[in-house]
């Protein structure tokens, strides 16, 4: 490869998200055309680059030219022609400044906030943030939520344009909208965490990149928010959750439970840095629920083996959760905690007042907890009965497999 | 940049004429008009007669006019805004203060052209 290819494909991975943002910046916000223009200005850095050699900062060089390409487009736009001659002033863009690293930050968090902003479809603020912010191409996008490329091209499309049409502000928000706005980019990227991590639908249970990329994301967040517990607080859930990756599949690809995981597998340098990020999380204070959810995570994390969990304290976790989150989710997860701390039929108990919501008469967790409480307190018959009821409710093959092998332990 | 704001609501919902809940909603919309006269956003604004309704289409250029949609249907528009302001956040929480939002939806379209 040539020292130009080289650096390209550098500039293409490290500085494009940069790049990007600061353009977006100075379009006020016009993701589209800055969408297009940074894809002119490494189209031309393939041609000049090799011909003139890599310019001292790319960066830089790359946004500059986008930003000219942008002029031009604009001049020759009659449709933005109404808005051009302010984008046309003659000290409207200073390279030193803009590749200053609190500038390049700025801009990194106001795209964030456009990307995940709830007028546009969660799906979208999904390809969006990884598109825009985590860099991640069109095609790799696709392969991760296992759609065609150019459906996946035509979401970001569609999306584009949205927020320049609707204008969407590019911009961190102001204190009114801050905490729902940030509540809602940290839900894109435990979203995106998540459908790595048991992925929806497909045969692949568990999706490695995407799981990556929702921990680069949450790095960035908490480094361009270090002041946000729980900005602080996802990033340490996620690397606390993802240290246990290696060993929630067995060879056969069948998910293995915490309780049967092999904890040697566990990465102990992630339980250490997640564990770290949770203390500077909490020295914070105010910790809202993904603080809350890795303080849970932390202490499974740090369990010798599950017999020796801290179920008492995870019961009480998880009823602190519960006030942030009242979703059937947090519900089954205390009853299960609650089980095994103060006994089964406590658990059970629990679990029989949620069982009273007709929305959850099909709710697959519900029924593989009960019967595993069921199984813990002695009720074979019971237990087995509602192991089959999850199996029947399961989408994922690897989990059904799990649930399988569970139920014929009991019979 | 200009917004349209189509309110909607579902019949049924929300204060009946004639209740004291219906007479303080009509202060609150004429509060919330002068809030956006005062704050110079206000392009235009109107009630709409929900059960007056009439529609036309012309297909291969033959007129056919009719009654309706009628006020039974599930999401009535009974009143428009036109606003202009910096962007869709700002449009949005003034959408987010239209009382009818607590029961019914209010609609935000971006505009193409500028009402003067």
């Amino acid at each position: 490869m040539s020292a130009a290819a080289g650096a390209l494909e550098r500039a293409y991975r490290d500085e494009r998200a940069a790049v990007l943002a600061t353009v977006t910046r100075r379009l006020d916000g016009d993701l589209a055309l800055a969408e297009d223009v940074v894809q002119d200005a490494f189209v031309a850095a393939a041609v000049e680059w090799d011909r003139r050699g890599v310019p001292d900062r790319p960066g830089a060089w790359l946004t500059t030219t986008a930003w000219r390409k942008a002029l031009d487009r604009l001049r020759h736009d009659r449709v933005a022609a109404a808005h051009a001659p302010d984008l046309v002033q003659p000290v409207s863009y200073d390279p030193e400044h803009d590749f200053e690293r609190s500038s390049v930050d700025d801009d990194q968090l106001r795209m964030l906030f456009t990307c995940c902003h709830p007028a546009l479809a969660a799906e979208a603020r999904m390809a969006l943030t990884l598109r825009s912010v985590a860099g991640l191409t069109v095609p790799e996008i696709a392969r991760a939520f296992l759609s065609s490329e150019s459906a996946m091209e035509r979401r970001l499309v569609r999306a584009r344009a949205k927020i320049t049409t609707a204008r969407i502000p590019f911009r961190v928000p102001p204190d009114e909208l801050l905490s729902d706005r940030l509540a809602g980019v940290m839900r894109v990227v435990y979203l995106i965490y998540t459908e790595g991590h048991v992925a929806t639908h497909g045969d692949a249970p568990v999706r490695g990149d995407l799981c990556d990329e929702a921990i680069r994301l949450a790095r960035l967040l908490a480094r361009l928010m270090p002041d946000e517990a729980d900005a602080l607080g996802l990033l340490a859930f996620l690397l606390l959750t993802d240290a246990r990756r290696a060993a929630r599949l067995d060879p056969d690809g069948s998910f293995v439970s915490l309780e049967e995981q092999d904890r040697g597998h566990w990465d102990a340098e992630r339980i250490g840095d997640g564990v770290a990020v949770l203390d500077r999380a909490l020295r914070l204070g105010r910790p809202g629920p993904y603080v809350v959810q890795a303080a849970i995570a932390a202490l499974h994390a740090q369990a010798p083996a599950w017999e020796a969990t801290d179920w008492p304290q995870i019961a009480a976790l998880y009823a602190e959760l519960a006030r942030f989150d009242a979703s059937p989710v947090v519900a089954i997860n205390r009853a299960v905690a609650v089980g095994l701390a103060e006994g089964p039929v406590a658990g059970l108990e629990i679990l029989d007042g949620l069982g009273a919501d007709p929305r959850l008469d099909r709710y697959q967790p519900l029924f593989a907890a009960r019967a595993e409480l069921l199984r813990r307190a002695g009720d074979a018959a019971g237990a087995a009965a509602a192991y089959t009821q999850a199996i029947e409710l399961s989408g994922n093959d690897a989990e059904r497999a799990a649930l399988e092998r569970r139920r014929d332990s009991v019979a | 940049m200009q917004y349209l704001l189509m309110l909607h609501f579902p019949p049924g919902h929300g204060p009946q004429e004639g209740t004291p809940e219906f007479d303080a909603e009509m202060k609150r919309w004429g509060e919330l008009n002068d809030e956006l006269r005062e704050a110079g956003v206000l392009v235009a604004v109107s009630g709409l007669h929900v059960d007056a309704v009439t529609t036309v289409r012309a297909p291969g250029g033959d007129l056919a006019v009719t009654d309706g949609p009628y006020a039974e249907t599930k999401e009535i528009l009974f009143s428009f805004y036109v606003i202009s302001v910096p962007d869709l956040d700002a449009a949005t929480s003034w959408a987010a203060k239209m009382p009818s939002a607590e029961y019914g939806s209010v609609e935000v379209r971006p505009m193409v052209d500028q009402l003067t």
